[in-house]
């Protein structure tokens, strides 16, 4: 222990009583400095979750749509055997499984010559450029999409000018593929850029000294070290188009019903909140094993 | 490292980027100026009595205000209870550590429809009172992740000899967080605090549920949108906060960067932690 | 060692100690979310007496608490009207906007939470926010306007339950049958051109359950041998060939629209040629000059007569009267009629509609208003009781799983 040996009289700072008192005890210390932040987790967060999670176990009084605390299985076994909700849940992967790959395809060149080609005041200047969008509101974004996308609106009036037909996208699942694809594109271009940045400059020295050609290094040894980084991203883009509801509002057409709108209608609009929170197991579940294999992948440290 | 030919595609790529992220921007702004009330294109006209509509509008005002306000406390409380955790998780080994980092991902991996609604219950069911006080709560709750996560990656990254050396030279325990382990931490905090404003900010879904009959400006975005009475109103509002918020991320970017100690790439790297929900 | 031991132990017993703690009490206690006690209606048969019956309305108004938290339909709040409430009166009106009965229950819920103070509520909402508690009695008396309403408007059965009034009526109107005119040289005639494969990929209605009734209406006329009498009282075999009707006509749907402004939008852009809508919409894109324009057909429309209701908890109760009189005067119900098109409940708005526009009164059917009424088929909670005394019906819960099924 670094003993204050002080062999003069040197006065003591203020509050070395209690400093040193809690130098002893190291659970004091982690108690006052974990507590906080746990108790308003555990307290409002996880107790909030929890409950609503319980309340997926019961059903409510069809008429004055109060909560009856009968438990039952009704809610989960109307999900699962369901061909309807069936497939609003395999839409809704699918959907973030597409915008999660092309979000990484995307992101992963422009990480890279963020990276390691362009100088440094090129990357400053290109963080602040992939940042800006998201201070323009979420919603005005989605809307502008509406206005490019629909039947007479500016990708259509384009490619007429052009010549070319009409491309009719407004309103259809590719709409939504692109909006959803774009208001997640600074969210994955983040992290791909730190997770090549974070790959030390050596390790690409040593393997072009040892006689792989750049594609080769990138292949073998960037692209793999900057996984977890990768891997850090998606599951933003992942989570966060699984349970969007409010570009399928807008954007998508018919048919555009997601597991969000689901959870919504059924809260916001039917007041049926025992089976929106059963529906709200779904992302649950999903997200819970997305984020153990992201773990086992060590994205958690290139968070 | 790479070819010529590798640097020409890279470059295009990047400018290819860059122009599909700033289309949409470029529309909202180019949709401040239309005349119409229904939007349309092309533009039928041009004017800016859009903005001075906006700017006298008590409901934009007050809305604005609100988020501000929200924000404000949020980023704060995310700030304390973030470093603390921050700390705790990486100086202190004890038991469920791993589940207090898995639990601190949680707000940020779980969708935000699913805070929102549990949040809402919990308020009803503890009648608690709709208000600045709920969303303020609802904010945090990500906030706290943000500043967390921005912490965490600083804590890692330098080494403990520093606070070694100062208590070896004396120096009791808040002096050595004060003079040497807050400096360190402060463009972390810094640069999380401004993501959990610029989340903050912009969450419309947990708001959704957890505000009750004010307006944030996200929500009154999305109310005037399914009104449709004004639209070019709102374009107008995005505009102007897009034009307000470029230079406090000029400058968190600039402090990023500018370290010393750090390397500018690493800085950068760790400044913009886990990039999180705009909801 | 011990000390790590010691803070493990504080942890664990920490954390199962908050976690049985919140199970314990969501389990015990009162039921969840929505409740305000009083007794939850009787089964099969009758509904029983609402739970805020016996709270006693004011007698008297006071003065304004200066603000207003107001649940509204699209077009209900306009500048035209509530900056003049607002200067009169003090009182500063916040509206939120909801596009669907169910938006406006569940925003409603929990006797509006002590956030909101009125809500406009169509037929259909009414029964369940009275019957969940979620609005209390209203003193008419102290509605002047209300003695000039036409007579079916001043007590009707979704706003009064034995004698006692939860809202004061407001206007009612139609859904209507909204088409291009570049694509139709002439108002369509019928209902069926909605389910016409012909425009398939151009067709919107609302996305709500209860617009299974507009599909209900329009079989009632196309094939009488289902024995539909009224769209919202359907037997399982009715229902069943009417949500077979709406199945065939998804594939021809664009869009089912959430929000008002989805309906203009995509007219205004040429996404759909026909749809369903409200004439608020309509108004709305012939005033930016486009080519739509909109028709009854002759099956008849389901329609809405909205009532503003007060919450059971508001918490600024006579600003909350001071606009119930207000939006009742014969100029503000003008007002709204001509902006919103419809038909408004006081008899003498009728002559103000044609102050303010040449033809008004009759354009909006405010001259001939019972007629005008009977024609339309109101929206209604579907209750499991048939009218006729018999159980036999589909209630609204199995409404919205149909809806489900068919939309997406």
């Amino acid at each position: 222990m670094a003993a204050g040996v002080a062999v003069e009289a040197r006065p003591q700072p203020r509050g070395a009583r209690v400093s040193a008192a809690l130098w002893k005890r190291a659970w004091l210390r982690a108690s006052l400095v974990l507590t906080p932040p746990l108790a308003w987790f555990l307290v409002i967060y996880i107790a909030s979750l929890v409950v609503l999670l319980v309340t997926a176990f019961w059903q409510i009084n069809p008429l004055t749509t109060q909560i009856v605390h009968t438990w039952t299985l009704d809610n989960f076994r109307q999900i699962l055997t369901s061909s309807t909700y069936r497939g609003i849940i395999l839409r809704t992967v699918g959907m973030a499984a597409a915008v999660t790959a092309t979000d990484v395809i995307v992101a992963i060149p422009f990480g890279y010559f963020m990276a390691r080609v362009a100088t440094p005041r090129m990357r400053s200047a290109l963080f602040v450029l992939v940042l800006l969008p998201l201070w323009a509101s979420y919603i005005a974004r989605v809307y502008a999409w509406i206005l490019i996308l629909n039947h007479d609106g500016v990708l259509n009036w384009t490619l007429l000018k052009v010549g070319l037909p009409r491309a009719n996208i407004g309103y259809t699942n590719i709409a939504m593929w692109i909006v959803f694809c774009y208001v997640w594109l600074p969210f994955m271009i983040i992290p791909v850029y730190a997770a090549f940045e974070r790959v030390p400059h050596s390790f690409v020295e040593a393997s072009l000294d040892l006689g792989a050609k750049s594609w080769r290094t990138t292949r073998r040894v960037l692209l793999p070290l900057a996984l977890p980084g990768i891997v850090a991203g998606s599951i933003f883009t992942f989570s966060l188009t699984l349970g969007d509801y409010i570009t399928p509002i807008l954007v998508g057409g018919a048919g555009s019903t997601f597991i969000g709108n689901v959870i919504y209608d059924n809260v916001g609009v039917a007041q049926n909140l025992p089976f929106a929170a059963a529906m709200a197991f779904v992302p649950i579940v999903i997200m819970a094993v997305y984020l153990l294999i992201a773990r086992a992948m060590g994205a958690f440290e290139a968070l | 490292m790479e070819g010529r030919g590798t640097r020409i595609v890279l470059v295009l790529w990047v400018i290819g980027v860059l122009l599909f992220l700033f289309l949409p921007i470029v529309t909202i702004i180019l949709y401040a100026f239309n005349p119409s009330n229904v939007q349309s294109w092309p533009i039928s006209g041009f004017t800016t009595k859009w903005f001075t509509v906006a700017f006298h509008d008590p409901q934009v005002r007050s809305a604005f205000v609100l988020s501000l306000k929200a924000a404000s406390l949020a980023t704060v409380t995310a700030i304390i209870l973030g470093s603390l955790a921050a700390f705790g998780v990486h100086r202190f080994r004890f038991f469920g550590r791993e589940a207090v980092s898995f639990l601190l991902v949680l707000p940020l991996a779980l969708p935000g429809v699913i805070t929102g609604i549990a949040l809402n219950s919990f308020f009803s069911f503890n009648t608690i009172n709709f208000g600045l006080m709920t969303i303020v709560i609802g904010h945090a709750t990500f906030c706290i992740v943000v500043v967390y996560n921005n912490a965490i990656a600083r804590l890692r990254r330098t080494s403990g000899s520093l606070v070694e050396a100062s208590q070896d030279l004396g120096a009791v325990g808040w002096q050595t967080f004060r003079f040497i382990t807050l400096p360190m931490l402060s463009t972390a905090l810094v640069s999380g605090a401004l993501l959990a404003f610029a989340l903050s900010f912009d969450e419309v879904i947990v708001t959704y549920f957890t505000a009750g009959a004010q307006n944030t400006l996200p929500l009154w975005i999305f109310g005037a949108i399914r009104l449709g009475q004004q639209l070019p109103e709102v374009n107008a509002v995005v505009a102007v906060v897009l034009v307000l918020t470029v230079i406090p991320v000029l400058l968190a970017v600039r402090l990023a960067r500018d370290t010393g100690a750090v390397r500018p790439g690493a800085a950068a790297g760790g400044a913009v932690q886990a990039e999180l929900p705009a909801e | 060692m011990r000390e790590r031991n010691r803070f493990h132990r504080l942890t664990v017993t920490g954390a199962v100690a908050a976690s049985i703690a919140f199970v314990a009490a969501a389990c015990g206690g009162s039921s969840g979310s929505s409740s305000t006690g009083g007794s939850s209606p009787s089964a099969a048969g009758g509904l029983g007496q609402p739970p805020t019956a016996t709270m006693a309305p004011p007698t008297s108004v006071g003065a304004g608490e200066g603000q207003l938290n107001i649940v509204a339909w699209e077009g209900y709040a306009q500048p035209q009207w509530v900056r003049p409430f607002e200067q009169q009166t003090g009182c500063q009106v916040n509206a939120k906007y909801a596009g669907s009965s169910n938006e406006m229950v569940s925003l409603m819920s929990n006797g509006g939470g002590g956030q909101y103070d009125l809500v406009s509520a169509s037929g259909d909402a009414d029964l369940r926010l009275i019957y969940g508690g979620d609005v209390r009695p209203v003193n008419v008396n102290l509605i002047p306007s209300w003695n000039d309403f036409l007579d079916f408007m001043k007590s009707p059965a979704w706003n009064t339950i034995n004698g006692v009034h939860y809202g004061v009526s407001y206007e009612f109107g139609p859904n209507t049958l909204i088409y291009s005119t570049k694509t139709f040289s002439s108002p369509p005639t019928s209902w069926a051109v909605i389910y016409d494969p012909t425009y398939s990929g151009q067709v919107t209605v609302p996305n709500n359950p209860i617009q299974i009734a507009d599909a209900a209406l329009y079989l009632s006329k196309k094939t009488p041998s289902l024995g539909i009498t009224d769209p919202y009282e359907l037997t399982q075999p009715q229902f069943d060939a009417t949500v077979n009707l709406l199945k065939q006509q998804r594939p021809l749907i664009k869009k089912y629209w959430d929000l008002a402004s989805q309906e203009i939008s995509l007219f205004k852009n040429g996404d759909v040629t026909v749809g369903a809508g409200w004439s608020y919409q309509t108004n709305t894109l012939k005033a930016d000059g486009a080519p739509i324009d909109e028709t009854v057909p002759q099956e008849g429309a389901t329609g809405w007569a909205d009532t503003w209701m007060m919450a059971t908890k508001a918490p600024h109760p006579n600003c909350a009267y001071k606009w119930m009189q207000w939006v009742t005067t014969p100029t503000v119900q003008a007002q709204q009629a001509l902006y919103f098109g419809e038909a408004p409940a006081n008899s003498q708005a009728c002559a103000e509609m044609d102050k303010m526009q040449k033809g008004g009164c009759a354009e909006w059917h405010a001259d001939n208003p019972e007629a005008y009424f009977q024609s339309i088929s109101f929206w209604k909670t579907p209750l499991a009781t048939c009218d006729n005394g018999k159980n036999e019906c589909v209630p609204y819960q199995d409404w919205v799983n149909a809806w489900t099924q068919v939309t997406s």
